[in-house]
């Protein structure tokens, strides 16, 4: 469902992504880890059609996203990091013209538009203007309009960050749901025990270069990790010693 | 805990303000392709504004200077009436900046929560709004003073005396513009206040702007029109206020320049000064806490305008889903943000003067030919061209800046491009178009132009309104300045003047090309010779053509800008 091939972007002498090569195959909840700056959201802006590939391939659902962006950006739906949407439109009317950008309104997308809005209780704020929302609320709401036109493809940067426990919950079912129905996630995360719980494989990404690829298990034999958590993994493979040396920073 | 209480940290006025200070520098050394030219091109602009300045007004005073008694006079009355606008402007725009630096900068939370001091918060926040609202003011009072100085022969030490006698006539507006945001934070929320205050700023430079209109100053230009001189001489005589600090600045540059300096209202300044630093310090320590706290509310919650929702949906159906809900939104943006739509209020103003200008133009009566009552609706499209472009300036400019931060959401969809230009486009250019339209026709009409005439008016000012769009989008998205919060910052920006310059040459540029057929009109009229069909092909066409291209290139250009841009 997603390829990737060479893909490589500079910026200026800095490589952030190095000649990446990665399947997701259909119906995959994919996990893009990786310390900070290894090249993770980059990488997710790249196949959302934001920033241009210096080098390389990128396929989403078949559709070469550098020859038919249009055709590509059709069957995906992007959540970022940080919620910056329209703070003078309500909530409602931004997933009215969420799904108008893909050509999508009438009565099924009310429908559909209502429905995700009680699924992350802001039913009752659904006329208010996004400038009164929380952070949490507008993470929400930028899930919400990800789903509004039923992409078959959802390309997700940091899903948890702003959200309480009762969203990150509904968020994790409804990324099971949606996978089992035979659509395709890729979200990068920080939180180790969500990508373990949730992903059904886990790519370990660090200074612009794929580490490891594969499930849990691959990664245990890849990183001779015997049955080592995933934070251990991560750290093994990612080369960070960082928190190994908390406490002589705190003693310091 | 003594010790943690004998090393209590206490962060100084300019630590607090080194953040400000780094990124102006960084920004002014930032390694951007053209900074070089861009420098080069701003401080030429600066310097041949502040010589214009300064040989205007030095020839007017050295005009007064050979006018036996009543030079004095009409010199100090020319510097009390700038003094006095500069006091306006500087309350007015310290209002407003205090409302930003004290209340909803983003570096508040980080101040507000560390341990720094009340009164060094409070320094430091007055310190950068009166820098930010003050610098413009500074900068026009440079070639004023040397004006002045250089006239009345000040001598070495008039720029000290000017320095002394500016700085405390700065901090007052500082302080009492701070001390009326303070009070009004306590009593509106802060994004509210900033609401309120837009439409109170608008409507007052509106009212100063049509007051100073209606009242007709030219008339003043002409003492014969006073009952007697005595009469003239009190008007001129009388101070402008003598508890304002403009008053006492005056008072002190002319007591100077007249060899009789007199040190009253440089006390009179600085006193005033410390004690509203005083008293603005007491109010900000007292009030700041519980205002800072209510500017944390949240903004608006309930929407306006949910029938006109419907009512939109509807009749812009036809567009199609895309190009519809882009439209609504557009619309709905502009609406909402008060920053936005209180400009309209000024326009509305501006449009009223321009109107009243060209009604009292002494147009009627012996004298008056027909070639003059032609000539004048064609010279009025260079000025209507001008009020276009400032307004494209300030509405259509920023528009692709103000995408900035949501532009992940444009850019991860199938929307191509350019519909979310067309979108802008229309959105900016058909009220234009009805303004440009509007204001021709009442002042064609008011001046009763020949049909000719008012053909080539309607025909010259619709194309020029949708290619100064046009070049108003292709100029914004040329030169983005998508960090910046504040609408009204973007078309002060370099791509501003930028835009402005180009503007000018396209109103220029059409003019010309126009001006030889319509003088071959004006002439078959007035002296019976024979038109050429081939000089107004040329003239209307080439102008047409010109138009054409300045709506287009620029267009296509932002286009694939925009197709480029990554963020």
């Amino acid at each position: 469902m997603i390829s990737l091939r060479g893909l490589t972007k500079n910026y200026g002498s800095f490589t952030a992504v190095d000649a990446i090569d990665l399947e997701v195959p259909k119906g995959e909840l994919f996990g893009f880890l990786g310390p900070n700056g290894a090249g993770k959201t980059t990488s997710l802006r790249m196949i959302a059609g934001i920033l241009r590939p210096t080098s390389g391939e990128i396929t989403v659902a078949g559709v070469d996203l550098l020859q038919d962006p249009i055709g590509a950006k059709q069957r995906l739906g992007f959540i970022p990091d940080r919620p910056f949407i329209y703070e003078k439109l309500t909530g409602s009317e931004f997933l009215r013209f969420v799904a108008g950008l893909y050509e999508q309104d009438g009565p099924e997308v009310e429908h559909r538009a209502r429905e995700l809005l009680a699924l992350f209780d802001l039913e009752d704020w659904r006329d208010e203007l996004v400038e009164s929302y929380s952070h949490g609320m507008r993470q929400k709401l930028i899930i919400s309009s990800a789903f509004v036109h039923r992409p078959e493809v959802i390309v997700v940067d940091e899903p948890m960050v702003g959200l309480d426990p009762k969203a990150a919950k509904i968020l994790k079912d409804l990324f099971r749901e949606y996978t089992r129905r035979g659509n395709t996630i890729m979200m990068s995360t920080h939180t180790l025990e969500v990508a373990e719980a949730m992903c059904d494989r886990v790519a370990i990404i660090a200074h612009g270069t794929i580490r490891a690829c594969g499930t849990m298990a691959d990664l245990r034999r890849s990183a001779e990790a015997g049955t080592e958590g995933l934070e251990q993994i991560f750290l093994r493979l990612t080369g960070e010693n960082a928190a190994r040396e908390l406490v002589e920073v705190l003693n310091a | 805990m003594p010790e943690a209480e004998a090393r209590r940290p206490d962060p100084s006025i300019s630590l607090i303000l080194r953040p400000k200070w780094l990124t102006a520098r960084a920004r002014a050394m930032a390694n951007e392709r053209g900074r070089g030219a861009r420098f080069f091109l701003l401080s030429l602009i600066g310097a041949l504004f502040w010589v214009f300045i300064y040989t205007l007004l030095y020839k007017l005073l050295v005009y007064f200077r050979g006018v036996p008694d009543l030079g004095p006079f009409l010199a100090g009355k020319l510097l009390g009436m700038i003094l006095i606008g500069f006091f306006s402007i500087l309350l007015l725009s310290n209002v407003i900046t205090s409302l930003s630096s004290f209340f909803l900068a983003r570096d508040l939370d980080l101040l507000v929560g560390a341990p720094v001091d009340w009164l060094k918060l409070y320094g430091a926040k007055l310190l950068e709004t009166g820098v930010n609202s003050s610098w413009m003011v500074v900068l026009l009072a440079v070639p004023m003073f040397a004006a002045f100085g250089s006239a009345y022969h000040g001598g070495w030490l008039f720029p000290l005396l000017v320095i002394g006698v500016f700085v405390p006539f700065l901090v007052v507006p500082a302080v009492i513009g701070s001390a009326l945001t303070l009070i009004l934070v306590n009593v509106f929320p802060a994004r509210r206040t900033r609401d309120i205050l837009s439409v109170i700023a608008v409507l007052a430079a509106g009212g100063i702007v049509l007051l100073f209109r209606i009242v007709r100053p030219e008339r003043l230009a002409r003492p014969e029109g006073f009952r007697s001189l005595v009469e003239f001489v009190t008007v001129l005589r009388t101070p402008t206020s003598p508890f304002l600090p403009s008053d006492w600045v005056q008072r002190a540059v002319l007591s100077w320049l007249q060899e009789r300096p007199s040190l009253l209202p440089v006390y009179l300044l600085w006193t005033t000064a410390a004690a509203a630093f005083v008293l603005g310090a007491l109010l900000h320590w007292k009030l700041y806490p519980i205002g800072f706290s209510k500017a944390q509310e949240s903004g608006e919650r309930w929407a306006r305008g949910g029938g006109f929702g419907r009512l939109g949906h509807t009749l812009f159906s036809p567009l199609g889903i895309l190009r519809r809900e882009l439209v609504l939104k557009e619309l709905r943006l502009f609406f909402r943000d008060t920053t936005q739509w209180s400009q309209l209020i000024l326009l509305t103003v501006l449009v009223i003067v321009y109107v009243f200008n060209i009604k009292y133009l002494p147009l009627k009566g012996e004298g008056v030919t027909f070639f003059l009552v032609n000539v004048i609706p064609f010279l009025n499209l260079v000025l209507a061209g001008f009020v276009l472009a400032s307004v494209a300036a300030r509405f259509i400019f920023p528009s692709v800046s103000l995408e900035g931060r949501t532009l992940w959401l444009l850019r991860s969809s199938p929307m191509p491009v350019r519909q979310l230009l067309w979108a802008k486009f229309w959105v900016g250019t058909t009220p234009l178009l009805i303004l440009a339209l509007g204001i021709v026709f009442v002042t064609d009409w008011l001046l009763q132009v020949s049909d000719f005439m008012f053909a080539v008016s309607v025909m010259t000012i619709a194309m020029m309104t949708i290619a100064l769009c046009g070049m108003a989008l292709g100029f914004g998205t040329l030169f983005p300045q998508f960090e910046t919060e504040n609408a009204a910052q973007i078309p002060t920006s370099f791509g501003g003047l930028m835009f402005m310059i180009a503007s000018v040459g396209l109103i220029a540029g059409v003019v010309v090309l126009e001006a030889r057929p319509v003088y071959g009109y004006l002439s078959a009229r007035l002296y019976g010779t024979q038109t050429s069909p081939g000089e107004m092909l040329f003239g209307f066409g080439a102008a047409a053509v010109l138009c054409v291209a300045a709506t287009i290139v620029p267009i296509q250009v932002a286009k694939r800008r925009l197709e480029a841009v990554e963020r």
